[in-house]
């Protein structure tokens, strides 16, 4: 079962080397969105700063969001996912494998350029360790929600804004819960509850959504 | 008596309100060869992914080694090999990529075996490229280099022949039938007519039953 996991992330990491704008389009778009902000509120540091917390963590979900729309697309039109479902490896362990696969190459370097982002903002330095932690433990949890609804569409034609209105209220309180922890940093209060919630929402997300994402890709491959 | 291998009862099958088949009874033992066969849109893709368990039937149950089929499904690999239309091929991925991740999905096999395999559909010398480079009928071989690796009895094939040449559609049927022979079950789709069938053979018109 561990090899197999090692396998599937490699053979991720592959496609994903041989296909490097699907890689870097997410954190183009990522970069763009923070960069319009100072130019449509105006270059005052005071106004960006309190905004930024969430101006970041809008602007990661959107990313992530985008990302995730053709999670599914080409192993569902090549017949991959056909193999999936037959394989005698249950469904549930294989989605949480592609789907972290995903994350580590396309989240993590989300958080990665997020502080070089945060700065131009104006968001202080002390709070970047505020920020790395809560994308870290945040953006997982984006990934695998939107792996349910990627897995409902993946079958549909046009399903990225499907995806969309699908997936987005679901985020809602990864929103609340990770740009309140910068805001309290920013304010020089107490993150660890921010966080800890955050950390329990991951680890209920991991336990929990591979099984709905196996649901969701059996219901669109069996249409 | 024992059940047969893989037994369908009263199936129908309905897609987007419309009948493709119904009432259609199978039965496959060890050694048989089905080729369900009939015009476009007469539901064959449809009734291989149902008899794989791709697909849930309208009405009806389908029994593999006389168990429910969706009762198995984690045991599914060990009694039966689906190749569709769309054979899990990724083009960015070179060939002996695309098989040793099948194999691992599957069924466990060394990487003599699969060069092996590969060599035996003719693509010797192919290994590493990326299957996008392939032509259409190579990367078809490339799907059916499984059916060389040690596999399960069992066989869907989807439109196997397409895009092969003679001499590899020649190759092919006499392979499908060496399955046979050796205690195999194919369930095949195509459209030419085989020329070389194992004893055991049958052939499924759904264009007369459905209609």
């Amino acid at each position: 079962m561990n090899s197999l996991f090692m396998l599937l992330v490699v053979r991720e990491a592959r496609l994903l080397c041989r296909r490097p704008a699907e890689l870097a389009n997410p954190l183009v778009f990522f970069a763009i969105v923070i960069a319009l902000f100072p130019l449509a509120v105006g270059p005052q540091t005071q106004l960006l700063q309190s905004l930024s917390p969430g101006l970041v963590w809008v602007a990661a979900l959107l990313a992530v969001l985008l990302s995730l729309d053709g999670l599914f697309r080409s192993d569902f039109e090549d017949g991959s996912l056909e193999q999936w479902l037959l394989s005698s490896h249950p469904l549930p362990v294989l989605v949480l494998a592609k789907v972290m696969a995903h994350w580590l190459f396309s989240g993590l370097a989300l958080v990665l350029l997020s502080p070089l982002l945060a700065l131009m903002l104006g968001l202080p330095g002390r709070c970047l360790p505020v920020l790395l932690a809560s994308l870290l433990l945040g953006t997982p949890i984006l990934s695998l929600l939107g792996a349910i609804g990627a897995a409902l569409t993946v079958g549909l034609k046009r399903g990225g804004l499907l995806l969309a209105l699908l997936i987005l209220p679901l985020y809602i309180p990864v929103l609340i819960l990770g740009s309140g922890a910068l805001q309290a940093s920013l304010q020089g209060l107490p993150v660890a509850g921010h966080l800890l919630w955050l950390a329990s929402l991951a680890a209920l997300t991991i336990t929990l959504t591979p099984f709905a994402i196996a649901a969701g890709l059996k219901i669109s491959v069996s249409e | 008596m024992s059940s047969p291998f893989l037994e369908a009862t009263a199936l129908s099958c309905e897609r987007d309100w419309r009948l493709l088949f119904e009432n259609l009874d199978i039965r496959l033992d060890a050694g048989q060869m089905l080729q369900v066969s009939g015009p476009n849109g007469s539901g064959k893709t449809s009734l291989l992914r149902v008899l794989a368990g791709l697909r849930p039937p309208t009405s009806g149950t389908v029994h593999l080694k006389g168990q429910p089929l969706a009762r198995r499904s984690g045991e599914l690999a060990d009694d039966l090999l689906w190749i569709g239309h769309a054979a899990g091929i990724k083009g960015l991925l070179s060939a002996e990529e695309n098989l040793a991740w099948l194999c691992a999905l599957h069924r466990p096999a060394s990487r003599e075996q699969i060069w092996q395999a590969l060599e035996a559909v003719g693509l010797r010398g192919f290994e590493d490229v990326p299957c996008h480079t392939l032509s259409a009928g190579q990367q078809r071989r490339v799907a059916l280099a499984r059916l060389y690796l040690h596999g399960p009895p069992l066989w869907i094939l989807d439109e196997p022949f397409t895009a092969l040449d003679k001499q590899a559609v020649s190759q092919l049927e006499d392979h499908l039938a060496g399955h046979c022979r050796n205690g195999g079950l194919v369930v095949l789709t195509t459209h030419h007519s085989l020329s070389r069938v194992p004893d055991g053979y049958r052939d499924l018109d759904l264009g007369q039953h459905g209609a």
